[in-house]
């Protein structure tokens, strides 16, 4: 086949699908780096299963990675796919509802076979018309598994061994489709195996094959070509998932504010990614401690705190009602903290792989007590990086925790991040006691600010006893006198309330003089970006008021959404911005778009909500 | 380290203890402010941790760095200090309920990684500050307001615990003997790793005389014994009683008896790693056995903040990233 067959797109959405030990999350993530590299925009989604081995070739394990590549910026990593790699039926089966009109499928016909259609859970031995796809897409069937065999046939490999290396067939296949050349993907193999020579070797055989049997054989479908980025601003850039650029955020705060990073947390998805990558970073001398529990993940790093060292504790949903109390603590001791919820689906165990914006409530109020902590929520994977450093900026210099709110998606997920230098982050300023100051109490703070100075053991004359009992705003000693406590209450609030200073103001994006005001927060911005801009494309005018600083609010709320009359509130909750919101603004009505699904918002599904409300 | 540079004095607050008259947790105190006196820590490079419970309000009368933190978890924070700062002495004040019961999981856990912080184990076998509940270590029977027709449950003995976890110090004391208790605290805070220090304390109010039996001070020293490494294990107000092994137990035989002499008697021996004699020192009852005292293990392991720092020296001179600006660097990365 010769390229002038190709076909220019702007964009395109591409799903590995297989068993969870098929190695598509890998697959799926060298494709999403290749793409970068070679110029284009790109944003990911994960979606497996929380088995890590379901039996094989069953609907429940069913492991996904979906990449969409584009010539211009994209938020999202696409509402439907336009091409599907399937490595058994039941991969088909998973993803027949999100396949657009006209499709590529490509399957392994040799994992398709009446055993394999009967664990997937089809009745007859046609899955396309079982499925009613067979009218609308394009099946490229590929014997992987043969070729795959043959490919390796002299390594001396077992049958195991050889099978795991069909998911580089497919690569190889889909490299050749959309114009990827090999040499990039040979480098991240290098990389990637450079102490398993013969697996490399093997990796690379496979691949190659793979992508000469597209363009040497018996494809009678055309290849793309997606035309390089020419938005984005020049520089250098990797791919990020949320989790990893969560971690680099606090290594950087840490470094910026000369201080010790801590991490106590205990193994949670989707959560986990974050604590794996500081463990690595002990060269830049990152100190993380998995705990025996969430609880002792928060209070070791409360210790690490009170130690002098930025301390954090990541975790998701379960974890976060676990370490209520350690936040109340760390309230009330008015130390420095930052805990990470990765939002997955709940309550309880629920879908720990899934997504969902379910624990705004629990980080607003989940507390005993008069609790007030700052909560911020990132909006995409790279901004991740940002959000955990301001996250960091803001507890050291106002002596409070902060929750960061990020959720399976965002935080698995990964885009396209420009990278940073340090000597270009804000400062940061930990809000130490003057080495000078006389007769220092505890509770000791800025009069203005109502920011308690930080005094560290080992500093000479400054020891106190801290702790969860209320204290006398003057002496700091014990104190159960009535008016006290309520002026400490008043003091926590009005400290926590002073840093709406301190944060951006909202901005409105899309059309300013908008006939609908579409309001989310954290992780659906690019879902909401997409939606908003495609509908104002189409001449509606739509505005986007999208939250990342939840506690406190931003100071112009209120102002900005006075100004409009019809406002829609989109969640992966029941509400819960919403009911917030509507706490603070009362007598404005707000109407509200909800899923709670475990998977995004579907862009085309916010288009037609918002349509409808017009 | 110099030795008395400090006083008593400069490890109190101006606060005045609020413990009711009598109770065990003053005496300990007081032995605690000498020993750190003694030890030459500077009251600003020592802090000490405690939860919640009548013992875990002592942080507030002592003139170090404190925190008074929640219920169960001073192991946490306290091994969240000394991670962050190796540097700095660590003390954790805990008692039975607060050990062993709702921080049952972290006390495990911290004498099992090893950290080095001094545990001081208010042992008075009740909850004293909800007045009187039945805690891990109460005895089987005991009547108390949450078991009025008397418990049902199997208690704890702290050494069991500690040794099941792999611990490396574990000492005894009684709140009315100082002599003892500063040696024990001594030793505890020398020792570099978990020091896990029972410490036997009346609670005049809920539990008083618990440890009455060993308490009275004219039968004591035929009642306890206080042991000391590469010392014979003699006790009794006459020196005249000792301990031998006669197969797997240990039994009370008196000198000059059955035609024993000194050199029969056990030496202890608290370094051996073996925890077998250990156990059975400190599970002795009365009336047959003494209790033992003192330092019964004391045994060097790597301590956890100490590997930890090990091991980023480690890898910090073989790796090339050091900083975040050589982290970025060294990530996969493309020019736009």
């Amino acid at each position: 086949m010769n390229k002038s067959q190709s076909i220019q797109l702007d964009n395109i959405v591409i799903r590995f699908s297989g068993d969870s030990g098929d190695g598509m999350q890998l697959t799926g993530n060298l494709f999403a780096q290749l793409s970068a590299e070679l110029g284009n925009e790109i944003s990911t989604f994960t979606d497996f299963p929380s088995e890590i081995r379901a039996p094989q070739g069953t609907l429940g394990g069913v492991s996904g990675f979906q990449v969409h590549v584009g010539a211009n910026k994209i938020y999202t990593p696409g509402d439907e796919i336009d091409v599907l790699v399937a490595l058994n039926p039941a991969a088909l089966k998973v993803n027949a509802k999100n396949l657009k009109k006209g499709s590529i499928v490509i399957f392994d016909r040799d994992s398709f076979q009446p055993s394999d259609l009967k664990k997937a859970n089809f009745t007859t031995d046609n899955p396309f018309e079982e499925l009613s796809l067979s009218e609308t897409i394009q099946l490229i069937p590929i014997p992987l598994t043969t070729l795959t065999k043959s490919s390796l046939e002299n390594f001396g490999f077992d049958n195991k061994t050889v099978l795991r290396s069909k998911n580089m067939l497919a690569l190889g296949l889909v490299c050749w489709l959309f114009n990827r050349p090999l040499d990039k993907a040979i480098h991240f193999l290098e990389n990637k195996f450079a102490k398993k020579p013969q697996i490399l070797q093997a990796n690379i055989k496979v691949l190659t094959d793979g992508y000469n049997y597209g363009e040497n054989l018996h494809l009678t479908v055309s290849n793309f070509v997606i035309e390089k980025s020419h938005e984005m601003p020049k520089g250098k850039y990797t791919s990020i998932n949320g989790n990893k650029a969560t971690a680099w955020g606090l290594i950087a705060a840490a470094e910026k504010a000369g201080l010790q990073l801590f991490l106590g947390s205990y193994p949670i998805t989707p959560a986990t990614d974050i604590m794996h990558e500081l463990a690595l970073q002990k060269g830049i001398g990152v100190k993380t401690v998995q705990a025996e529990d969430e609880i002792a993940g928060i209070t070791m790093a409360i210790g690490a705190s009170f130690a002098g060292c930025l301390a954090a504790t990541s975790t998701s949903g379960p974890g976060m009602s676990l370490k209520t109390e350690g936040i109340g603590l760390a309230v009330m001791a008015e130390l420095p903290l930052v805990i990470v919820d990765v939002m997955r689906s709940g309550p309880s165990t629920g879908m720990p792989t899934k997504t969902e914006q379910g624990d705004l409530l629990q980080a607003l109020y989940g507390r005993s007590g008069e609790s007030p902590l700052v909560i911020l929520a990132a909006p995409s994977p790279d901004m991740c990086f940002h959000y955990a450093f301001m996250a960091s900026k803001i507890a050291l210099e106002n002596m409070t925790p902060v929750i960061l709110l990020t959720d399976a998606f965002i935080g698995n997920g990964s885009s396209l991040w420009r990278l940073p230098k340090l000597a270009d982050l804000p400062e940061i300023q930990p809000y130490y006691v003057p080495s000078d100051m006389e007769n220092y109490k505890v509770t000791t703070r800025n009069e203005d600010t109502k920011i308690r100075y930080w005094s560290i053991p080992g500093m000479k004359g400054f020891q106190h006893c801290n702790g969860g009992l209320e204290k006398d705003y003057a002496t700091g000693n014990l104190s159960t006198d009535p008016e006290n406590h309520e002026k400490m209450v008043l003091t926590r609030k009005q400290k926590v309330d002073n840093i709406v200073k301190k944060i951006p103001e909202l901005e409105i994006e899309g059309n300013i003089d908008a006939d609908l005001l579409v309001i989310g927060w954290g992780g659906t911005y690019g879902h909401l970006k997409s939606a908003v801009d495609n509908l104002n494309n189409k001449g509606y005018k739509i505005a986007l008021a999208h939250f990342t600083y939840l506690f406190p609010l931003p100071a112009n709320t209120e102002n900005v959404i006075e100004k409009y009359n019809k406002i829609v509130v989109c969640e992966l909750n029941t509400g819960q911005f919403v009911s917030y919101l509507r706490s603070k603004i009362p007598g404005k009505i707000f109407s509200q778009f909800n899923r709670v699904q475990g998977q995004p918002f579907k862009t085309t599904e916010l288009e037609n909500h918002f349509i409808s409300l017009l | 380290m110099e030795e008395t540079k400090y006083l008593p004095a400069d490890f109190k607050t101006d606060q005045q203890p609020r413990w009711c008259p009598g109770c065990g947790d003053y005496a300990i105190f007081n032995s605690l402010v000498k020993t750190m006196a003694e030890l030459g820590v500077a009251p600003h490079e020592t802090v000490i941790i405690s939860g919640i419970g009548c013992s875990s309000r002592l942080p507030y009368y002592t003139n170090t760095y404190g925190f008074h933190t929640i219920h169960g978890r001073g192991a946490c924070v306290a091994t969240g200090v000394k991670v962050a700062n190796p540097g700095l002495t660590v003390w954790q004040v805990t008692g039975d309920g607060d050990c062993l019961a709702i921080g049952g999981n972290h006390f495990i856990h911290s004498v099992r990684r090893n950290v080095d912080i001094n545990v001081l184990l208010f042992n008075n076998q009740i909850y004293g500050l909800t007045k009187g509940q039945y805690s891990p270590t109460t005895k089987k029977g005991f009547v108390t307001k949450s078991s009025p027709y008397g418990t049902v449950e199997r208690p704890f003995r702290p050494a069991e615990l500690t040794f099941g976890a792999g611990g490396t110090f574990f000492g005894r004391l009684l709140d009315v003997d100082l002599k003892t208790s500063q040696m024990v605290m001594m030793a505890a805070a020398r020792h570099k790793g978990t020091s896990v220090v029972e410490c036997l304390v009346n609670c005049v109010i809920f539990n008083d005389g618990a440890h009455g039996w060993l308490a009275e001070k004219e039968t004591r020293d035929d009642r306890i014994i206080v042991l000391e490494h590469g010392k014979p294990m003699i006790f009794g107000k006459s020196k005249d009683k000792g301990l031998i092994l006669d197969g797997y137990q240990l039994k009370v035989v008196t000198i000059g008896v059955n035609g024993i002499s000194e050199n029969d008697i056990l030496i202890h021996d608290a370094k051996c790693k073996d925890t077998f004699l250990h156990t059975r020192l400190a599970l002795m009852e009365g009336p047959e056995m003494p209790i033992a005292m003192g330092v019964i293990r004391d045994v060097d392991e790597e301590t956890y903040e100490m590997a930890m720092e090990n091991q980023i020296n480690e890898i910090k001179k073989q790796s090339s990233v050091k900083s975040f600006d050589e982290l970025i660097d060294a990530c996969e990365q493309w020019e736009i």
